[in-house]
């Protein structure tokens, strides 16, 4: 009894001598670190502190969303980096998608030269360095375009050059009402759904979802341009001459080369892991599966929509999200082409300009952790919801 | 009626077999001339038709040998590989039409045209790839700024990596365990000291001189090296019961692989100075090391903890039972099958670290990549990117390519075992 007791007592203390020594560990090397840091700073003649972000930034940015000059405040180049970072992201993952999605299926194809040719893409784009697919768009493909005055022409719309991409510029009237027509279209979109399941499972009726939905989509926004006084009209780009041997485009928006070689590479790359997310979603549903639904009589539209697609979808979407967040992360290599994302201007230009390593380091990594915490947060809220129920 | 009639079956095989082969070679054979020989044998119909002519013909020419059971094991093997279907068949044609196309202007630039002898710029006169650029600059993409006199001991030591990894191959099983003692723990100083010089009557090389593709070996090696058995631990420390190592190795984990290692890099470059007491200096390849490693190691945990996750509880059960304590157990029974379990997992880590080394240009190192970037901007060199980093991503692509299949037969042959 005494033994036993001794053992627990034993046990116990045997398991709290490590975890006290890692924290002491832990808590010297932050505390050395620290006051070295306090030391360093104090030496250097400033102070641990954040009221730089309000200080007037006096450096330009090449390419924002927002309006930004140097008389804006530090606080606001970080803004502007963080939504070039969104930018690219957004375009990657969109276009990746399409891509992956293109080429997984691809794999699966019956057509041995498709099939061959999509595992050749694979093998091709996956095997080399992200930053040497970024480098070769930007320095060796983009640098092959045309000058302004010989641009590469699409139906006097579009201008494809080697200082950029000039595409029509949107000029909205009323631009909130058709913000608000298309979000109308998607409330009334799930409530008929709604709808329409309740009448597929009370009376067996089966109304044609997808094509109603999207004529829902396209109807409302439809109506608000000709109820509503919506309007939107094109600005399309002019060739100017500057002076005799240089030109530029004018009134259009001009996608800076920077953003389409980040934008290409970004997504040529994740689409290879994509399309293997994809091909074994697909592959990981069983024979059997499409087998016994064919055998209760559903069509081939019928299985892949009820059957295969929910199971496979199980599959593919937790490391196709994994991917997204690769991609994010991926686009801070946009610093080595200059391309102006939250790394370029605020952990290298504005970093330069203060000084103040430790506080805008820290900026930049919390701001990416706590975009990748939050994705982890909400797949695991969605591990848990799509997980199969067995009893 | 007609429709029906034009049904390739298998009792008209005479008359639509050797008519449709003759659409499809017809077909190719236009694609080709054109091509190859700059003639095109429809000239006589309008361009836009002209241009679309081979997809059409081949296309009914593809119908008409779609001929289901007709008995030619050929014709059958073709029909159920590339010519299932009409979407199918305008598929296989329209890859096989920009294979065609697109090979004759790759030929020329990356053969035909392109100029293989000199030493200048001048001398690349064809249209074509100037590889006289990769020619000149070879030393300085292998071994960086590392002085040209010096480079034997670049060679020497990675000669002597290979031939003890190779050697440690063939030695009998009993002298294998001090072999790979000597490979981890003796030969890392070796290669350094020969590297770095400064005794011995070596002379002393900078590591900013460093660089390269042999500088991309470098890193991979040591962050390889030092990243695994970090990683075990923190995946250990990540299951472990104790609620205080288990919150650590949580957050240093998560810490880690949060970021984009660009960041990393941007830390150990200008903030991790900051940490560090007034007058000491780390070597700037060091902190590079040390924060790829510490990176690597975060990937490395959670793909070890997949590992220790997959083993049945009963292991743990059966080690505890024989009297074993924690550390026996995990490296003698656990450790052994969980890694096993995440080869593959494994290797992929290590040809994501390998694929990661090009980023250290932003604190200023310049391996393959960044080697190129410099002689790119070398005035007497301009306009030579497309060569750099074609060339760079060939060498890169068979490295990591290499890495991918060794994986992929490993994992083959340790999933037949079980």
């Amino acid at each position: 009894m005494n033994l036993k007791k001794l053992n627990i007592e034993n046990k116990k203390i045997r398991d709290l001598i490590p975890q006290i020594l890692t924290v002491l560990a832990l808590l010297s090397v932050i505390i050395y670190f620290a006051s070295n840091a306090q030391i360093n700073m104090g030496n250097r003649g400033i102070s641990f502190g954040f009221g730089f972000l309000s200080q007037e930034a006096s450096f330009d940015i090449a390419f924002s969303l927002i309006e930004f000059d140097g008389s804006y405040s530090y606080g606001r180049a970080f803004l502007v980096g963080l939504l070039n970072t969104i930018l690219v992201s957004v375009i990657g993952i969109f276009l990746a998608t399409i891509l992956g999605v293109i080429v997984g299926v691809a794999r699966l194809s019956s057509n041995f030269l498709i099939a061959k040719t999509a595992e050749w893409y694979v093998e091709i784009f996956r095997n080399i360095p992200l930053i040497l697919q970024i480098f070769f768009w930007y320095f060796a493909a983009l640098r092959a375009l045309p000058a302004p005055e010989n641009a590469i022409n699409f139906y006097d719309i579009s201008y494809l050059t080697i200082k950029g991409w000039y595409i029509p510029k949107f000029v909205w009237i009323n631009f909130d009402i058709f913000c608000y027509s298309i979000i109308l279209a998607f409330i009334s979109i799930y409530f008929f759904n709604r709808y329409a399941k309740k009448q597929r499972e009370e009376f067996g009726k089966i109304l044609p979802t997808l094509t109603l939905s999207l004529g829902i989509l396209i109807l409302i926004p439809l109506l608000s341009f000709l109820l509503l006084g919506v309007s939107l009209s094109f600005n399309y780009p002019e060739l100017k001459q500057l002076s005799e041997t240089s030109y530029t485009y004018e009134n259009g928006v001009s996608i800076i080369p920077e953003l389409i070689a980040l934008a290409l590479a970004l997504s040529m790359y994740t689409a290879t892991f994509i399309a293997e997310n994809v091909r074994a979603g697909v592959l990981g549903v069983g024979k059997g599966q499409k087998e016994a639904a064919a055998s209760i009589g559903l069509n081939k539209g019928q299985i892949l929509k009820l059957v295969v697609m929910p199971q496979a979808l199980r599959i593919i979407i937790p490391p196709t999200t994994n991917q997204y967040l690769n991609l994010t992360k991926n686009s801070s290599l946009a610093a080595a082409i200059a391309y102006p994302d939250m790394v370029l201007v605020f952990a290298k230009t504005a970093l330069m300009q203060t000084g103040r390593a430790i506080e805008i380091i820290s900026i930049t990594m919390l701001t990416y952790l706590s975009l990748s915490i939050s994705i982890s947060i909400f797949m695991n809220w969605y591990n848990k919801k799509m997980a199969i129920k067995e009893k | 009626m007609i429709l029906n009639n034009l049904k390739p079956t298998k009792e008209k095989i005479n008359t639509f077999l050797p008519l449709g082969s003759a659409f499809v070679v017809f077909a190719f054979l236009d694609v080709l001339t054109n091509t190859f020989l700059n003639y095109n044998l429809t000239g006589f119909l309008p361009q836009s038709l002209s241009y679309f002519f081979p997809l059409l013909l081949g296309y009914i020419g593809l119908y008409l040998i779609r001929i289901e059971l007709s008995g030619i094991r050929f014709l059958d093997r073709l029909n159920k590989n590339i010519n299932s279907s009409n979407f199918n068949a305008f598929l296989t044609l329209l890859i096989l039409f920009i294979i065609i196309k697109a090979i004759s202007p790759l030929m020329n630039w990356l053969v035909l045209e392109a100029n293989f002898t000199g030493s200048s710029k001048d001398d690349c006169t064809g249209n074509g790839a100037c590889w006289v650029f990769i020619k000149v600059w070879f030393n300085r993409l292998m071994y960086g700024l590392y002085p040209d006199v010096e480079q034997w001991r670049v060679n020497s030591a990675f000669i002597l990596l290979f031939a003890l990894v190779g050697i440690a191959f063939f030695v009998p099983q009993k002298i294998k365990k001090y072999f790979i003692i000597f490979l981890l723990f003796v030969y890392p100083f070796i290669g350094i000291k020969l590297l770095s010089g400064g005794s011995f009557g070596l002379t002393y090389v900078e590591t900013a001189a460093w660089g390269g593709l042999s500088l991309t070996f470098i890193i991979s090696a040591f962050a390889i090296l030092f990243c695994f058995p970090i990683g075990v631990f923190l995946a250990l420390g990540r299951r472990s019961s104790l609620p205080a190592i288990r919150y650590i190795s949580i957050g240093f984990i998560e810490l880690w692989r949060g970021v984009p290692l660009i960041t990393v890099l941007f830390m150990a470059a200008v903030m991790f100075p900051m940490f560090l007491p007034d007058g000491t200096f780390i070597d700037k390849l060091i902190r590079v090391l040390i924060a790829i490693t510490l990176f690597e190691a975060a990937y490395m945990a959670e793909v070890v903890r997949g590992g220790l996750q997959a083993l049945p509880k009963g292991q743990y059960e059966a080690a505890k039972s024989l009297g074993m304590g924690y550390w026996r157990m995990n490296m003698l029974i656990i450790l052994p099958q969980a890694l096993k379990l995440v080869i593959p997992g494994i290797a992929n880590t290590l040809l994501a670290l390998v694929k990661d080394t090009p980023l250290i240009f932003v604190v200023g190192l310049m391996e393959l990549a960044g080697m190129i970037g410099l002689a790119k901007t070398n005035p007497k060199w301009l306009g030579m990117a497309m060569e750099g980093y074609v060339f760079a991503g060939l060498v890169f692509w068979i490295i990591c390519y290499a890495m991918s299949r060794y994986s992929q037969n490993l994992e083959k042959k340790l999933s037949t075992e079980r």
